[in-house]
């Protein structure tokens, strides 16, 4: 499915690139989970709980030190 | 070359990254770890109780007081909380970076796929991983009091955005600025204007500060130990989706040629 933009420079071959309107749902998606996924990791249960507790706070403990985020 | 083939792609070196940064934790961040919680162990124990034994480092557990405390050992965090940790963040990052070179491909100047693909993974370490880490720069447990954890996190996330912004806007107006003034020119404004704009928020910023008398050499080896994780996800990361998405244009061209080549005939 990818597209094929008419080449800028004469003679170069084309470039291909992927519309935005297809990319737009992946994009979207994987995006709002990603960002879920790294604030589980790196923020959750710490300046936020959700849920309340300490559980995934102490199990990625060690990652979330290592890895650059705010911990203590 | 579609938006699937890239977040395949993109999770695969998530994954990859993931278990690299993990070995590199393990092996080479994990002994300064050790080291910062036998210190806050022999300081804690004639101030405060922190955990009856170095088995469980739960600060966080320590404030919830009363309430059930989720005891993870140090063993468990060490090993499989950090092999969790690092793999998450691996795949998320892996699948967001490949979906921003699915975005960028053929759209950030003239570049094959595998070169924009490297071109991306570069900015995104410098701009998420990089930058970040510059100005509030990653702290091994005993540094950091839990009741500023909030205003930390705070801080850290909003630095990270601004220079991801930045980031994004400092590379649409190199390949705009490439198109009137050169590419020299436009890659050398871009840098600048992201490097200007990051440097002054640095400035403006609040500073973090918590370190106290905590001993230097450790601080230095843990910071070492945690800029060579991160760089090491994003290496792998980088290297791995680079390579993929080359080998996957290089399949779609050939075939493109052999389809051309028969109609031909």
């Amino acid at each position: 499915m990818s597209h094929s933009v008419a080449a800028p420079v004469a003679g170069a071959p084309a470039l291909p690139t992927i519309p935005l309107r297809e990319l737009a749902p992946w994009a979207l998606f994987f995006g709002l989970l990603g960002t879920l996924v790294i604030f589980f990791v790196s923020a959750d249960q710490g300046a936020v709980s959700i849920p309340a507790g300490t559980a995934i706070h102490e199990w990625v403990h060690d990652g979330r030190h290592l890895l650059g985020y705010p911990c203590h | 070359m579609n938006a699937r083939a890239f977040l395949v792609r993109g999770l695969l070196a998530g994954l990859l990254a993931g278990l690299a940064a993990f070995f590199v934790g393990y092996q080479v961040g994990e002994p300064h770890v050790e080291a910062a919680i036998a210190l806050e162990d022999a300081g804690a124990a004639d101030s405060h109780s922190h955990g009856e034994e170095p088995e469980a480092h739960s600060p966080a557990a320590d404030e919830a007081g009363d309430e059930e405390v989720f005891k993870v050992s140090r063993d468990t965090q060490r090993t499989w909380g950090l092999l969790t940790g690092s793999l998450t963040i691996g795949l998320a990052w892996g699948g967001l970076l490949a979906l921003v070179a699915a975005g960028t491909l053929g759209r950030i100047g003239r570049f094959l796929p595998g070169q924009s693909t490297a071109v991306i993974s570069l900015i995104g370490f410098v701009s998420v991983a990089l930058v970040p880490f510059l100005k509030y720069p990653a702290t091994p447990p005993t540094i950091g009091s839990g009741d500023t954890i909030g205003h930390r996190t705070a801080l850290y996330f909003s630095f990270l955005l601004l220079s991801v912004v930045v980031a994004v806007l400092a590379t649409y107006a190199a390949c705009r600025l490439r198109e009137r003034i050169g590419t020299y020119g436009g890659v050398i404004a871009g840098i600048a204007a992201y490097l200007l704009v990051v440097v002054v928020a640095a400035l403006v910023f609040a500073p973090v500060n918590e370190l106290g008398d905590f001993p230097a050499d450790t601080l230095w080896s843990f910071r070492l130990s945690s800029m060579l994780t991160l760089a090491t996800m994003w290496g792998v990361l980088g290297v791995v989706l680079t390579g993929l998405v080359s080998r996957l244009y290089a399949r779609e061209t050939a075939v493109a040629q052999r389809r051309e080549l028969a109609a031909s005939l």
